[in-house]
């Protein structure tokens, strides 16, 4: 349709019509100008203040600087736990070009096998903040580096990078004594100082390595980075060094550590060397380990299942954790007790006929000799490991006394000053069966403790301990791991002990030590195959433990139940007796009866100590020092 | 070119020989068609654009050298442009409008991805297109064309007409979509009506029904759109997704304070906390590095700008170069204010580029070809045709 004529344009007027809207559109012009210019000098001048600390914080970042971890060493200076350099594979997925060429490229340079190549991939696209690299693979060995190096031009955002990892040289035989780190979790992250743990990946979860976190860890330093909207460093505007962690140094002999771990040859079972002046835990093995090294890189769930499920129980610390009844190991505690309260006299004789009765009751508590030993003393007693004698010493005692004189040995409590999951075991008494079955105790109960039977357990670091103070002649000593923090001594006086055991007549103990002697090198003594050709005086008791029952649910095949429900055999030991330099206790689970292998075990890390250690004199000469001290 | 005209048989314009008789000497400026004062004015406002350009990509000298070939490339047409005749400009109107709107279609049919939005046209090896750009001046060049035929001030009638010639290509450029430039499109036109004289009732009516059709409006937007207004509204509820560009150039100007950081010395800026900061957000970097003070010097020369845009719109003799000179003047202040509105937080983000500083040759040449228009009706003022 056209539009119709127009007949009346008025050029002028359409002039000034313009003119005024013209006019008005400058003022509309200024108004808005003023506007964002009021804007302007509000967010320049009024809010000035807000976005210069905004912007400040904006491009400032502080990042923290792990710590170098402590180092750890024998008391000879053998390194145990060390960080090593290791080099990871990371990817910044901001700089790849081709994700998927990159990564395909990578799994040809690295030869990765199928299985991994799957949790490599889904690595790569793990969330992360824009920028951050995504770890791919640690630990790359050095012709992977090398061909990554080769290849860098093809490969951007692809980065090796250095980090120290803790790493123990000897991880099988140290395995639970040391412990090991390993990434921090939710938990642990909740009680940590966020601002010293901020930079670190890694804490102590197991043995030393949790015990002396403090120690070892160290101080965080932090350093101010300028960075980007990206979170890319630009450079740095100030640092604070990371204080490293302390250089401890442990009281454990690399060596006999190692001996310990090889006498067990592979069978289930704890051995714990003790220097019984000081408490220095020489060697504490517990066997089956496993490879602590596993643990640090990240375990795989299949690897860590296997050692979880593993009938051999690798993952639990039989030294300090393990509760085996005693067996007759507590005999001579038993023997110090009854010289302690005045119940018995070394001298004494009882007649055995093959069992004790209480009074009044019918039956029979029996030796282990059918027909008895009959004329039998204190000292005869120990080596020939009568129990007749003993039943009738603890009915005589009787289970307060008892409790009371085994608990000043350490039994029954956590002995250790610095092992971290001590198990307390069980020392028994009225009130513990009260809390714990609301029975009374009965007489005959006393009698099954008095052979280290019934509800008394140990773990094999207390009868070392307990061992070390019998040797001590009663003055309690604390095991303990840690030798030096840093270049300090680690104090051995050391708060809340239990009180020394002191007897009437200190020859006394000679004649218990005597009797110990017997074991292995007496006539009669049970120990006696392996206490031949001494050339030192050593005391030692065997013991015997009974396995009681299987748990309902547990299925074994027939040959693994017979194994499994055959005796503990343990030992203890300490030597030489005139002046003891260490003291042992061994236990085999399910070694069967006998206790010639248990006590060969022990004679074999006794002879080691005392005839093959080359610093048994600078050992000598410290326990010298540390007598004076103590005055 | 064969001469198109609006209505067959009929001059364009009455015959009306120039009012001095007296021939004068012509300036050398008269001559080549441009404005001393405006064109010295662009070209300070393009230079001080390349040095904070310089600053906002990151000190990247092959970006300032492109803009400046730009900057060459449109100044050229620029000057090309001037030297038409209003006449002339005239009976192209329609015919540029309807290959714009041809090409919007196209677009529309077979429209390029790019940015998500579907904006360029490709003719593969030879030219990358915005239609929606040169719709900018074909659609007030449409507008004005009509109306200065009309009686004025304009009537419904006249207003039914320009709806369909300006709601056809707006519509067009929104479906893209991109709604800045089809915003800027129909401010344009309205410049146009409103300069025409549209009487003050019609006005207030058409605003209380744009107001009532607002939320219309906002049940077509796309999802990014509606997300914009929102953050507009509380950039702090999404502070890393949307809301970061405003929190950014916000921290940034204001961290700016009266003097400024210095030129290259901006944190927000230099480490890359501004997002499009040498494109639509660059106006950030200017505030931080030159202050309230750069700020203000930066307004006060696009004020001048607009004031001497004006002037010259008041000059025209014909009705059309004035509509359309005053239309394209007003339309350069709405990138202005829009663009610094939006960075410093006033408005929502809608992708305007600051005028002649933003990086990008399409917006620059558009901007230069308007002001070659305007330049051209000032300057064949006296020579009208016979």
């Amino acid at each position: 349709m056209r539009p119709p004529r127009d007949t009346l344009k008025n050029p002028e007027q359409e002039l000034r019509v313009f003119r005024l809207r013209a006019l008005l559109a400058i003022v509309v012009v200024l108004a808005l100008t003023g506007l964002l210019a009021g804007r302007l000098a509000y967010l320049q001048i009024v809010q000035h203040e807000v976005y210069s600390t905004r912007s400040e914080k904006n491009r400032v970042r502080v990042e923290p600087l792990p710590p170098t971890r402590g180092l750890i060493y024998d008391r000879n200076g053998v390194l145990l736990a060390e960080n090593r350099p290791t080099y990871n594979l990371t990817l910044v997925r901001e700089r790849v070009d081709d994700l998927d060429e990159t990564l395909a490229l990578l799994v040809e340079l690295l030869e990765l096998p199928e299985d991994k190549q799957q949790a490599f991939r889904e690595r790569s696209r793990q969330r992360q903040r824009p920028f951050q690299p995504a770890l791919l693979m640690s630990d790359l060995d050095e012709e992977q580096i090398a061909r990554l190096a080769v290849n860098r031009h093809r490969l951007p955002g692809v980065e090796v990078q250095a980090q120290l990892l803790r790493y123990y040289p000897d991880a099988e035989v140290m395995s639970h004594v040391l412990g090991y780190v390993g990434r921090i979790n939710a938990e642990e992250l909740e009680d940590l100082d966020a601002g010293d743990y901020a930079g670190t990946h890694f804490i102590g979860k197991t043995g030393v390595e949790r015990f002396y976190e403090d120690v070892l860890h160290g101080q965080a330093g932090l350093r101010k980075v300028e960075t980007n909207a990206r979170g890319r460093v630009l450079r740095e505007l100030g640092r604070t060094d990371p204080i490293p962690g302390e250089t401890l140094t442990l009281t454990l002999d690399h060596e006999l550590q190692r001996l310990a771990v090889e006498l067990l040859d592979g069978r289930r079972g704890a051995i714990v060397a003790v220097a019984p002046q000081t408490g220095e835990i020489l060697a504490m093995a517990s066997v089956p380990g496993f490879d602590t090294n596993q643990f640090v890189t990240g375990i795989d769930v299949a690897s860590y299942r296997a050692l979880q499920d593993d009938i051999d129980l690798p993952l639990f610390n039989r030294a300090i954790r393990g509760s085996y009844p005693a067996g007759s190991t507590i005999k001579p505690f038993m023997a110090i007790t009854g010289l302690k309260e005045g119940e018995i006299t070394p001298d004494e004789v009882i007649y055995d006929p093959g069992y004790y009765q209480l009074p009044n009751d019918s039956r029979r508590y029996r030796n282990w000799l059918r027909w008895g030993h009959g004329r039998v003393d204190l000292e005869r007693a120990l080596a020939v490991s009568n129990n007749t004698y003993f039943y009738s010493l603890a009915h005589d005692l009787g289970i307060d006394r008892i409790h009371d004189s085994l608990s000043r040995f350490g039994f029954g409590q956590r002995v250790a000053a610095d092992v971290a999951g001590e198990s307390s075991a069980l020392l028994p008494s009225r009130d513990w069966k009260r809390a714990r079955f609301n029975q009374p105790w009965y007489p005959g109960e006393t009698l099954s403790v008095g052979i280290g039977q019934g509800y008394l357990q140990i773990t094999p670091l207390q009868l070392a301990t307990a061992t070390a103070v019998l040797a001590n002649r009663g003055d309690w000593v604390q095991p303990r791991l840690a030798l030096e923090i840093g270049d300090a001594p680690v104090p051995t006086e050391l708060p809340d002990t239990p009180p020394d055991i002191e007897l009437d007549n200190p020859v006394w103990w000679e004649r218990v030590y005597s009797g110990m002697e017997k074991v292995l090198s007496g006539r009669e003594g049970t120990a006696r195959r392996s206490g031949a050709g001494l050339e030192y005086r050593m005391a030692g008791k065997s013991g015997t433990a009974q396995v009681f029952s299987l748990g309902q649910d547990e299925k074994y095949d027939a040959e693994e139940l017979q194994e499994r429900l055959r005796d503990h055999a343990l030992f203890m030991a300490f030597a030489p007796v005139d002046n003891p330099q260490i003291a042992v206790s061994v236990i085999v689970e399910n070694a069967g009866g006998g206790s010639s292998q248990t006590a060969g075990l022990a004679r074999a890390m006794t002879d080691f100590w005392l005839l093959e250690r080359q610093d048994g004199e600078a050992l000598a000469a410290r326990q010298d020092a540390s007598e004076e001290e103590g005055g | 070119m064969p001469m198109i005209d609006l209505v067959p048989g009929r001059r364009a314009y009455p015959v009306k020989p120039p009012q001095s008789g007296i021939s004068r000497k012509r300036s050398l400026w008269e001559r080549i068609h441009l404005d001393p004062w405006l064109l010295a004015m662009l070209l300070v406002l393009m230079l001080s654009g390349l040095v904070v350009l310089y600053s906002a990509s990151g000190q990247r000298l092959e970006v300032v050298i492109a803009q400046g070939v730009r900057f060459g490339v449109a100044l050229t047409g620029m000057l090309i442009i001037a030297q038409f005749s209003p006449a002339t400009l005239l009976r192209w109107a329609l015919p540029a409008y309807l290959v714009g709107l041809a090409m919007l279609v196209a677009v529309e049919v077979m429209g390029d991805m790019g940015m998500g939005a579907q904006r360029w046209l490709v003719i593969p090896g030879v030219v990358r297109f915005q239609p929606s750009e040169m719709m900018k001046l074909a659609v007030p060049m449409m507008v004005s064309a009509w109306l200065c035929r009309r009686e004025l001030p304009p009537r419904w009638r006249d207003l039914g007409v320009c709806a369909v010639l300006i709601g056809a290509p707006v519509l067009l450029i929104a479906r893209q979509p991109d709604l800045g430039t089809s915003l800027l499109v129909a401010m344009a036109a309205v410049f146009v009506i409103l300069l025409a004289g549209l009487s003050w009732r019609i006005i207030l009516l058409l605003g209380a029904l744009a107001a009532s059709a607002l939320p219309l409006l906002w049940m077509n937007m796309h999802d990014y759109q509606r997300q914009r207004v929102l953050t507009f509204l509380d950039p702090e509820s999404d502070p890393l997704g949307a809301g970061w560009n405003i929190i950014q150039s916000t921290t940034a100007i204001g961290s700016g304070g009266l003097w400024g950081k210095g030129w290259l010395q901006g944190t927000q800026s230099q480490l890359e906390f501004l997002p499009e900061r040498h494109t639509d957000f660059i106006v950030a970097v200017l505030g931080e590095e030159f202050g309230l003070v750069g700020m203000l010097a930066f307004l006060a020369l696009y004020l001048l700008i607009v004031c001497r845009g004006l002037w010259l719109a008041g000059a025209a003799q014909e009705t059309f170069g004035r509509l359309l000179a005053g239309s394209i003047i007003l339309t350069f202040f709405i990138y202005v204010f829009v663009n610094v509105g939006m960075v410093s937080g006033i408005l929502p983000v809608v992708g305007v580029p600051l005028p002649l500083v933003s990086y990008g040759g399409t917006s620059s040449v558009t901007l230069l070809a308007g002001f070659g228009i305007l330049m051209a009706i000032h300057s064949h003022r006296r020579l009208l045709p016979r």
